[in-house]
C-alpha cells in the first residue's frame, strides 16, 4: 500500500487543492475502491431490474406476482433487514473506537438480523417453487428468481464475510487492515439495503 | 482520524462526534421506518388515487434511498467528498439508462411487432 | 463422475483444430523444457508470476496479447482462404460447422484476449508512472485481474482440443446461444471464458480509477495530470460502469442454459431481444474502452516527438470525458434493424453522430499538436500519422452507418465488417503498436529496431487497406458477413485483394516477433543509458530503464503540465535537449514495496479447474474449484505482512547503477 513521502509534509495545510495533496492514505483508497465496485454491483442489479421490468409480464400463462407474493412477510423482512442496517452501523461506530466486545455485540445482531431475512425469503422461495412456479416456469418467475436470488445470494455473502471479519477481529484486533475492511463491509451491507428498497417497491409492492 | 481529510473521506465514514454519529444512525433508522411504512401503506390503501400510486412509490423509494446515503453512508456533497459523490451520480446515471433505456426501447420494440398470434398464424 | 466430458470430445477427425493443438502443445512443452533445463523456474516464479509491480503486470498483458494474436490471426487467415475459395459453387477447405466456430473464435479472442489486454498491459505499465507513484491502488488485486485474464485465455484454448467452441458469431445471440439450438459445449466455454475474465477486467477497471482519482504525486492536480492519464481515467469508469452489465447478461444466458430460466428463449416469454439490447449496453461502451487509451497515446506521441506540448490539452480533456459519457448513449445502433420505431431509431442515429464531434476536436488538436513542430519521424509517429488517416476514414464509414435507412441496407454486410475493422484496426491497433514501440525502452532497456519498426508499419498500413478496403466494395454489393461460401463470382477478385492484404499484416506480424529478437540481440548497442531516449515531457522518462521495483524513490513534486519537461528546462537553464540525468539519491523517507504473493496465480488456478468443470458439468470437481478460490481468498486474507522496507543501500545502488550506465 501507498505511504506518505517527506515531499508532502505540507499535505495537511488547507490552503492545498485537495487534488494536489499527493497521494491518498490507505484508508481512503480502500473505501474509495470499494465505493466503485459497490456502484459496479448497483449497476449489475440495474441490468437484473431492467430484465425484471421488461419481462415481468410475460407469465405464459402461469402465476403472476400479485398471486405470488405475500406483502406482511416482506414488510417484515424488509424491517429485519433494515434493523441489520443499524445494527451494522453502530458495530461501524464501535470499531471506529476500538471497543471489542460492542463491536461483536452489533456484528452479531447483525448477523442474527440478516439471518432471520435470509431465512424468511428462503421460506418464500420454496413456497413459490412448491406451488408449481418456479423459475423454468415463465420469463417473469426467471426474472423474479434472478432478480430477488441474486439479492439474497448477495446478503449471504455478507453474511459469510462478516464471520470471516469477526474471526479476523479476533485474530488481529483493530489493526488498520481490520478496520479498513470493516468500513467495506459497511458500506455493502447499507447498499444491500439501498437495493431492497428497489426490490420492495418494484417487485413486491409494484406487482400486478 | 483527522478532521480535515487529507485527500478526501473515505464514503462511511463520518468526521462529526460520536454522539452526532450515532444520532444519525436513529435519526435515519426513523425515516426509513415512516418511509418504508408509508409505501407498504401506499400499495394497499384505496385512499390515494390509483395512477398517482406508482408515481408515490417511486418518490418514497428514492428518498429512503437517499435516507440511506446520508444517514448511514454518510455522503453530502462536502468537497471532501466530491469523488464519492460523482462517482454515485455516475453510476446512477449508468443505471438510470439501463433500467429506463431497456424498457423504452424495449416496450418500442414490442409495440411495433405483430402480435404473436397472428405471426404463428403466418408461419403455418 | 466426469460429467459429459468423454474421449470423443477430441475432434480427432478434423484435421485442422488436431494440428493446430499439436503446434501448440509442442511450442509450450519448448518453452516448459528449456525453461527447466535453464533453471529459470525460480526466478519466475519469484519475478513475473508471483509479481504484484504494476510494471511487470503490465509487460505480462502484452505478452499475452501478443500471443494470442497469433491465434485470432491464423482464425482470419483462414476466413480469408476460405472465402477467397469458395466463390460460385465451390466449397472451400472449411466446412459450415468449421467456419462459425472459427469466425466466432476470431472475434471474441481479438476484442477480449488481444486489443483489451493489449490495452490494459499499457495502461498498467504507463499510468503510475506517469503520475510519480510507485504502484497502483491494490497491487495484489492487480495480479489477480492479470490471471483472471490469463485463465479465460486458457478456456478458450482448451475449447480447440477438447469439445467445441460457439458458432453463434462473438457475442452469442439468442435464441441460437440457447441449449435448444446449442446443445454443446462451445457456447458454455465462451461464456465461462468471458465471465471469469471479465470479473478480472472490473477489478483492473476498479484499480485504475481509484489510482488515478487519489494516488497522483504531490502537486499533480487534475490539471497537470498527462492526457494519457485522463483518457486511461474515462476507458477505466467506462469499465466500472459497462463489465457489470455483461456479467448480468452472461449470468441470465448461463441461468437460462444451466437452470432451465426463460430470459431469451423463445417459449414461456422470453424475450431474446432484451439480450441484444443488454449486451449493446456493454459492447458500445466497450470499444470506447479499446479506443480511448488509444487516443491517449497518440497525444503522448505527438506532443514528444513534435516537441511542442499537446495542442489545447482542455479541450482534449472535455472531448475526452465527453465521449466517456456519450459512449453510453448511442448503444441502439447496433440494432436498428430489429423493428424499433423511426423515433426511437432517429433518436440513436443523432446521438452517434453527435458522439464523432468530440473525436473530431482530437484529430484537430493532434494536427495542430503537430503544425509548427519539429517532428521527428520516428516509427511511433508513423503510426500516429496511420491511425489519423485510417481512423478518419473508419469513423465516416460509422457515420454513414449511423444513419438508420443506410444501416438498413449495410447491416451485417461486409460493409460493416471493413467499419470496425478499420476503426480497431486503424485505432486500437495501431495505438498499441505505437505504444509498444514508444514505451518499450523503459520497459526493458533498450529501443527496438527503428528500421524493422517502420517495415512493421508499413505492413500493417498497406496489409489493412488491400484487406478491408474491398470489404467495403463487397458490402455494397450485397455481401454478407459471416458467410462460408457465396455464389457470385465477381466477388472473388475482391476476396482474393483482401487475403492478399490480410497475407501482407501476417508478414508485419512475424516481422514483429523479428524485430523483437533481433532487438533482444542489439540490446547492448541500442540501449536507453538515460531512460530518456525521445527527449519525452512526461514524469516515466525521469525514470531509469528499466524503472528499480519502487519507481520514485522520491515522489516529485509536481509543479505544472508535462511535469518532467519542466524538470529538465529548470535544470538546464534553457529549453530542449535531453538532458536528463539519473534520479536524486534519496535523503529520507521510507520506500515500502508490496511484497510478491501467489494468489493471483492460484484463484486463476482454481477458476480454470470450476470454469472447465461447469462447462463440461462435473459438478463435484466444480465444488473443488470453487473452494480452491474461497480458500486461496481466505489465505491472503490472513497475511499481514504484506510490504518490505526497502533498504536505504538498495536504493542508493539501485540509483548508481543507473548512473554508472550513463556515456562518460
Amino acid at each position: 500500500m501507498m505511504s506518505a513521502i517527506a515531499v508532502s509534509q505540507r499535505a495537511v495545510e488547507d490552503d492545498i487543492p485537495l487534488s494536489m495533496r499527493g497521494p491518498a492514505p490507505a484508508s481512503v483508497v480502500a473505501g474509495f475502491g470499494f465505493w466503485l465496485f459497490l456502484l459496479s454491483d448497483i449497476i449489475l442489479f440495474a441490468a437484473f431490474f431492467a430484465a425484471y421490468a421488461v419481462l415481468s409480464g410475460e407469465t405464459a400463462g402461469g402465476p403472476s406476482g400479485l398471486s405470488l407474493f405475500h406483502k406482511q412477510r416482506v414488510f417484515i423482512e424488509t424491517l429485519f433487514l433494515l434493523f441489520s442496517s443499524v445494527t451494522c452501523g453502530f458495530g461501524s461506530l464501535a470499531v471506529q473506537r476500538g471497543n471489542r466486545p460492542r463491536t461483536c455485540l452489533w456484528m452479531i445482531a447483525t448477523l442474527l438480523l440478516g439471518g432471520v431475512f435470509l431465512a424468511l425469503e428462503l421460506t418464500e422461495f420454496s413456497g413459490i417453487v412448491a406451488t408449481g412456479a418456479g423459475p423454468s416456469r415463465s420469463a417473469f418467475l426467471s426474472a423474479f428468481f434472478a432478480l430477488v436470488g441474486a439479492h439474497g445470494a448477495h446478503v449471504t455473502f455478507g453474511l459469510a464475510w462478516l464471520v470471516v471479519m469477526l474471526l479476523q477481529l479476533g485474530t488481529f484486533g483493530f489493526e488498520p487492515m481490520v478496520r479498513r475492511r470493516f468500513v467495506c463491509f459497511a458500506l455493502f451491507w447499507h447498499a444491500l439495503d439501498i437495493v431492497w428498497v428497489g426490490v420492495f417497491t418494484i417487485v413486491y409492492l409494484g406487482a400486478r | 482520524m483527522s478532521n480535515s481529510a487529507p485527500q478526501g473521506r473515505s464514503p462511511g465514514k463520518a468526521t462529526h462526534g460520536a454522539a452526532d454519529n450515532a444520532r444519525s444512525y436513529v435519526i435515519g433508522l426513523a425515516f426509513a421506518l415512516v418511509l418504508t411504512c408509508a409505501s407498504f401503506w401506499a400499495s394497499a390503501s384505496s385512499l390515494i388515487y390509483g395512477p398517482a400510486v406508482p408515481v408515490l412509490l417511486a418518490v418514497l423509494a428514492i428518498a429512503q434511498m437517499g435516507v440511506h446515503l446520508v444517514f448511514f453512508l454518510h455522503l453530502s456533497s462536502a468537497p471532501d467528498q466530491s469523488n464519492n459523490f460523482l462517482a454515485l451520480a455516475f453510476g446512477l446515471f449508468v443505471s438510470a439508462l439501463v433500467v429506463f433505456g431497456s424498457l423504452l426501447i424495449m416496450a418500442n420494440l414490442n409495440h411495433n411487432m405483430m402480435p404473436m398470434d397472428r405471426l404463428l398464424e403466418l408461419q403455418r | 463422475m466426469i460429467g459429459k466430458l468423454s474421449w470423443s470430445a477430441i475432434p480427432l477427425d478434423q484435421p485442422i483444430p488436431i494440428i493446430a493443438a499439436g503446434v501448440v502443445a509442442l511450442a509450450i512443452l519448448a518453452v516448459l523444457v528449456l525453461a527447466t533445463l535453464r533453471g529459470w523456474w525460480p526466478y519466475l516464479w519469484r519475478e513475473w508470476i508471483t509479481s504484484v509491480d504494476h510494471k511487470r503486470i503490465g509487460s505480462m498483458y502484452m505478452i499475452l496479447a501478443l500471443v494470442m494474436l497469433i491465434r485470432g490471426f491464423s482464425d482470419a487467415i483462414m476466413m480469408r482462404t476460405q472465402l477467397a475459395l469458395a466463390a460460385g459453387g465451390a466449397e472451400g477447405y472449411l466446412p459450415p460447422e468449421h467456419y462459425n466456430q472459427i469466425f466466432s473464435a476470431h472475434g471474441a479472442i481479438m476484442i477480449f484476449f488481444v486489443a483489451m489486454p493489449f490495452v490494459v498491459g499499457l495502461m498498467n505499465f504507463v499510468v503510475p508512472l506517469q503520475l510519480g507513484i510507485r504502484d497502483v491502488a491494490f497491487p495484489v488485486l492487480n495480479s489477480v485481474s492479470f490471471w483472471l485474464t490469463a485463465a479465460g485465455v486458457l478456456l478458450i484454448n482448451v475449447s480447440l482440443v477438447v469439445g467445441e467452441f460457439a458458432r453463434t458469431g462473438w457475442l452469442a445471440y439468442p435464441p441460437l446461444s440457447e441449449l435448444a439450438y446449442s446443445p454443446g459445449v462451445g457456447v458454455d466455454y465462451y461464456l465461462w471464458s468471458l465471465q471469469i475474465s471479465g470479473v478480472g477486467t472490473l477489478l483492473s477497471g476498479i484499480n485504475l480509477t481509484t489510482t488515478i482519482l487519489k494516488l497522483r504525486a504531490p502537486g499533480m492536480s487534475y490539471a497537470r495530470m498527462p492526457i494519457f492519464c485522463w483518457t486511461a481515467l474515462a476507458s477505466n469508469l467506462l469499465i466500472v460502469a459497462a463489465f457489470p452489465i455483461l456479467t448480468a447478461t452472461f449470468a441470465m444466458l448461463l441461468l437460462d442454459r444451466y437452470c432451465g430460466f426463460h430470459f431469451f428463449t423463445n417459449e414461456l416469454g422470453g424475450n431474446a431481444m432484451m439480450y441484444i439490447n443488454l449486451i449493446w449496453l456493454w459492447g458500445h461502451p466497450e470499444v470506447y474502452i479499446l479506443i480511448l487509451p488509444a487516443f491517449g497515446i497518440f497525444s503522448e506521441v505527438v506532443a514528444t516527438f513534435a516537441g511542442k506540448p499537446l495542442f489545447s490539452y482542455r479541450s482534449m480533456v472535455v472531448a475526452t470525458m465527453a465521449i466517456c459519457v456519450l459512449s453510453f448513449m448511442v448503444w441502439l445502433h447496433h440494432f436498428f434493424t430489429m423493428g424499433a420505431g423511426a423515433n426511437v431509431n432517429g433518436f440513436f442515429g443523432v446521438m452517434t453522430m453527435i458522439i464523432a464531434v468530440p473525436t473530431g476536436v482530437k484529430v484537430f488538436n493532434w494536427l495542430f499538436t503537430l503544425y509548427g513542430g519539429r517532428i521527428r519521424f520516428t516509427s511511433p509517429v508513423y503510426w500516429a500519422i496511420g491511425f489519423m488517416v485510417t481512423f478518419v476514414i473508419g469513423g465516416m464509414t460509422g457515420v454513414l452507418l449511423a444513419v438508420p435507412p443506410a444501416d438498413f441496407v449495410l447491416h451485417n454486410s461486409l460493409f460493416l465488417v471493413a467499419h470496425f475493422h478499420n476503426t480497431i484496426i486503424g485505432g486500437v491497433v495501431f495505438g498499441v503498436m505505437a505504444g509498444y514501440m514508444y514505451w518499450f525502452p523503459k520497459a526493458f532497456g533498450f529501443v527496438l529496431n527503428e528500421c524493422l519498426g517502420k517495415m512493421i508499419f508499413w505492413c500493417w498500413f498497406i496489409g489493412f487497406y488491400l484487406a478491408f478496403m474491398p470489404l467495403y466494395a463487397l458490402g455494397l454489393m450485397g455481401a454478407t458477413r459471416r458467410m462460408q461460401h457465396y455464389d457470385n463470382p465477381a466477388w472473388q477478385p475482391f476476396m482474393i485483394v483482401a487475403l492478399c492484404g490480410a497475407v501482407l499484416i501476417l508478414l508485419g506480424i512475424i516481422l514483429t516477433a523479428l524485430q523483437l529478437v533481433i532487438s533482444v540481440r542489439q540490446r547492448r548497442r541500442n540501449a536507453d543509458l538515460t531512460g530518456d531516449p525521445w527527449n519525452g515531457r512526461t514524469l516515466e522518462w525521469s525514470m531509469p530503464s528499466p524503472p528499480p521495483p519502487w519507481n520514485f524513490s522520491e515522489l516529485p513534486l509536481v509543479t505544472g503540465r508535462d511535469a518532467f519537461w519542466a524538470m529538465k528546462q529548470a535544470r538546464s537553464g534553457h529549453s530542449a535537449h535531453s538532458d536528463a540525468s539519473p534520479p536524486r539519491i534519496v535523503t529520507s523517507g521510507l520506500v515500502r514495496v508490496p511484497r510478491n504473493t501467489p494468489v493471483g496465480f492460484f484463484i486463476a488456478f482454481f477458476a480454470v479447474v470450476a470454469g472447465f468443470a461447469l462447462i463440461w458439468h462435473i459438478w463435484p470437481m466444480a465444488a473443488l474449484g470453487l473452494t480452491g478460490i474461497v480458500t486461496a481468498v481466505i489465505r491472503q486474507a490472513w497475511s499481514d505482512d504484506r510490504e518490505m522496507l526497502v533498504s536505504h543501500d538498495e536504493i542508493v545502488a539501485a540509483s548508481q547503477r543507473a548512473m554508472r550506465r550513463l556515456p562518460s
